[in-house]
This record gives C-alpha cells, structure tokens and sequence, in this order.
C-alpha cells in the first residue's frame, strides 16, 4: 500500500514541477537577457549531475573505482565516441577496478 | 522533420536509459517493491535521478513522505528547464503542461537552439526513444534482476556520471558556456555536504544567472 502511495505521489510531484514553467509563464515573449540564461543553463546543471554522482555519495565526497571509470569516458566523449562507448567502458573499467580490489 | 532527427539522436542515447533503468528496476525490487509497481513507477515518472532518490530514502524506512520530497528537490532542476523551454511550447495551458512532461536530460540539451529558443518537435522526437528503453530497461531489471547479483560489482553505478558525462561534454564544445559550467560544478560539489540531495544541482543553474550582467 504504501509503495503505490510512493509511486503516486513522486509520478504527481514530477509532473507538477515539469508543468510548472510552462504553465505559469506561458508562450509570452521574454527579454533578451532571460534567453541568454536560458541558453546557458545546460552547462551548469550537466555539470552538477556528473560531480555530485561521479564524486559524491549522499552527502560525503568520496573517490571511487566509477570516479576513475567515468573520467576515462570524459576523455572518450571529448575525442568523438558514441554515447554507449564511452558509458560501457566506464563500467567495464569499474567493475575491473573492483575486481582488482578497488572500493 | 525536427521529429524525427529527435528521435534519432534520442536513439543513440536510449541504450543508456535501458542500462540505468535495469538497475533502477533491481534496486526497487530490493528495496520492496514489487516488480509490477517498479514498472509502474518508471511509466508515470520517467525521471531516473528522482525515482533512485526516492527508492533510496522508502528503502531505508524513511517513509512515504521523506522519499515523495527527495525525489522532489532531486527533480528540482526541471523547474528550471521548465521555464527556459516555456516560451517555445505554444498552446492552450493544458497542452502546454502536457508537452513541458517531455523535456528529459537529453531532450533539453540537443532541442537547445542557444538563441533562447528550443526545437520543440526535436524534443518529442528525443522523449520516445528514451521513454522506451527507460520503460523496457525497468521491466528486464524488474523482473529479471535476481540473475544480476550485485550491481555495484558490475560497475552499473558508473552508468549514470558518464551518461550526464556525455551530454555535458556535447555543451562544452561551445567555449562561452565552460566557465559557466565549471560555476556549476564548484557550487554543486561546494553544497554536497550541507544541502539535501538534489539541491546543489538546481543551485548550479544560478551560473547560468551570469548573463544577466
């Protein structure tokens, strides 16, 4: 009972937050300086994601065998591979890392 | 025709959400949920971050409310990117709300035109793909995660940092948003040990406020 009551309120709570720009701002055209926030926004927010899951556990920083992993995948994404390319040897590289004894 | 290039750099990406999405679909089932309500939560939801950060707070008994608002703050960054694809969504109010449900990661970062604007129909192109692999990556991990083991063994939990990983790097071919990005970083990882999960990520977009002066 409970996990359907998890699953409703997170499937409620998300769309909520993905209606509420569009809703309340509607298609009203907005100032220049806005849309060049606008078009800077990805960088910062992709870059958060990756620091916080590739260096972080909760709220402690750690270094891991998947830190190690991911920046291999960094340096591939940068020279041109494919998305799958560079994510399966980040795994492959971390399991390895583990096997070898890695945390 | 913006639909359909979307749908096929969405493709290029969905293998990853089918990975991701199989290790979400075996850490629900370990954290009590059934098979059927893991598929369930990923066809309603569709944002991994959120759904992870909630399993991760029900799983270790923290109850129904505390998971709803982890995943939450988690999902927080939408709020953001709701109101950046805004003016580039036309319509009624409820069309408007219903197409804002498509902007994913990916679909946000290709659908940027960096002109304020945003290719709404490369946004639903890139939604499809993704929402399919997340939905059928859940049901394989769902139901059949016993056969996996430990995940973190196999190194699954790198999937999610080089998934962002890749998509960051597509932005910082543009050299005007590298500094703006490395903003980012610092201010996340500098709030990682103080702020719920989640919340250092939407403090991050506040880098992107530098073009205001």
């Amino acid at each position: 009972m409970n996990a359907w009551l998890l699953i409703a309120g997170v499937a409620l709570l998300t769309a909520a937050i993905k209606a509420a720009g569009p809703l309340v701002l509607g298609a009203r055209e907005l100032p220049a300086r806005f849309t060049r926030v606008v078009g800077l926004l990805a960088g910062p927010l992709m870059a958060a994601l990756v620091v916080t899951s590739a260096l972080a556990d909760g709220r402690h920083l750690q270094v891991d065998a998947a830190t190690a992993g991911v920046a291999v995948a960094g340096v591939l994404f940068w020279r041109g591979a494919p998305v799958i390319v560079g994510v399966l040897t980040a795994v492959v590289l971390t399991a390895a890392l583990r096997a070898l004894g890695a945390p | 025709m913006s639909f359909r290039r979307g749908l096929r750099l969405g493709a290029g990406f969905a293998s990853v959400p089918l990975l991701l999405s199989l290790s979400f679909g075996v850490v629900a089932v370990d954290a009590g949920l059934s098979p059927l309500q893991a598929v369930v939560m990923s066809a309603l939801v569709h944002a991994g971050s959120g759904q992870f950060a909630a399993i991760a707070v029900f799983g270790a008994g923290g109850g129904v409310l505390p998971a709803v608002l982890a995943s939450g703050l988690t999902n927080s960054r939408f709020l953001a990117m709701g109101i950046a694809v805004a003016p580039s969504l036309p319509g009624r109010p409820w069309s408007r709300a219903l197409q804002g449900q498509t902007v994913v990661d990916p679909s946000f970062v290709m659908a940027n035109r960096h002109d304020g604007t945003f290719d709404r129909w490369l946004i639903f192109g890139a939604f499809a793909p993704q929402y399919a692999g997340w939905f059928t990556g859940t049901v394989l991990g769902a139901f059949g995660g016993d056969l996996l083991g430990d995940t973190d063994r196999l190194g699954v939990d790198a999937i999610f940092p080089a998934f962002f990983l890749a998509l960051l790097v597509a932005e910082l071919r543009r050299p005007e948003t590298r500094w703006v990005a490395l903003a980012g970083a610092v201010i996340a990882l500098a709030l990682v040990p103080f702020a719920p999960p989640g919340v250092p990520i939407l403090a991050a977009a506040l880098a992107a406020l530098v073009a205001l002066r």
